[in-house]
């Protein structure tokens, strides 16, 4: 897939192909090489399944086949970060703001057992 | 085509914080806006409400990236100190992207509290137009390439 991948035209087949669905004229249009050179990297784009093609009638469309799998990735990784940050501004919320009546920690470093926390706090301020 | 993704994951922290303020901060709607929607990310937040009980539930309306995200939750089970149980589904621009059970349990540590949060979400298609074209092509390579190492 890599090798695939580590041609310039091809890259930029995927590129385009990221937008959404393209007919393989739409696709060589805007590339300085002939049609039948983009098929074949189109050829090898498929043969590793990384790009599917239907033919309807005279057009030939082709679509990546990873975007909608990568996109649900995304959004998933996505609200992972979400509530990573969520979470620690929540200890930030906790640290600035203690409740009256509630004994503060008595030092500023917190005891090493309860340092269990991995991610530096404030990254993404 | 249409189909459904789903997932788990679940995020620990301690803090070192007592067990009551570390709930509390979930409770009200005081406590819970000076950290729950205040992200970088995000521009506006244009509603949030809380109703924290059991039938009750939360509503976020905010403002990221040019887009609009909606945030509706309904607690199925909170006991005070221990844990809160909530479903809760995420709109963006109005489109239904995902339906979620979430919980956290609460647990005292020595000099604090450790928190876990679970998330167990249906992630739903609606994504393949939007999100995607919105990335850029470099961004769109580089997940690429993370998601041919992950299926290599």
């Amino acid at each position: 897939m890599f090798a695939a991948l580590a041609d310039p035209t091809r890259r930029r087949l995927i590129e385009h192909l990221g937008r959404g669905p393209a007919a393989v004229s739409e696709l060589a249009r805007p590339l300085p090489i002939s049609l039948p050179a983009v098929v074949q990297h189109l050829q090898v784009l498929e043969g590793c399944g990384l790009v599917r093609s239907e033919k309807v009638g005279r057009v030939r469309t082709c679509r990546l086949e990873v975007t909608r799998l990568q996109t649900v990735q995304d959004w998933i990784d996505d609200r992972r970060r979400g509530w990573e940050r969520r979470l620690d501004r929540l200890g930030e919320y906790l640290a600035a703001d203690p409740a009256p009546g509630i004994q503060p920690a008595p030092e500023t470093q917190p005891a090493p057992e309860i340092t269990a926390n991995p991610e530096p706090k404030g990254e993404n301020r | 085509m249409s189909s459904a993704v789903h997932d788990t994951f679940a995020i620990e922290r301690t803090y070192p914080a007592p067990i009551e303020r570390v709930f509390a901060a979930w409770a009200s709607i005081e406590a819970k806006s000076q950290w729950f929607g205040d992200d970088a990310e995000v521009e506006s937040i244009d509603e949030h409400t809380l109703d924290f009980r059991v039938g009750g539930g939360e509503h976020l309306t905010a403002k990221a990236g040019g887009s609009v995200y909606e945030f509706d939750s309904r607690y199925y089970d909170i006991v005070e100190n221990e844990r809160m149980v909530w479903a809760y589904e995420m709109y963006v621009d109005g489109r239904r992207m995902s339906v979620s059970v979430g919980s956290v349990e609460l647990t005292p540590v020595p000099g604090g509290t450790r928190l876990v949060m679970t998330e167990q979400g249906t992630y739903l298609d609606g994504l393949d137009t939007s999100e995607q074209r919105a990335a850029g092509t470099r961004e769109f390579l580089e997940s690429l390439a993370r998601y041919l190492e992950r299926t290599a």
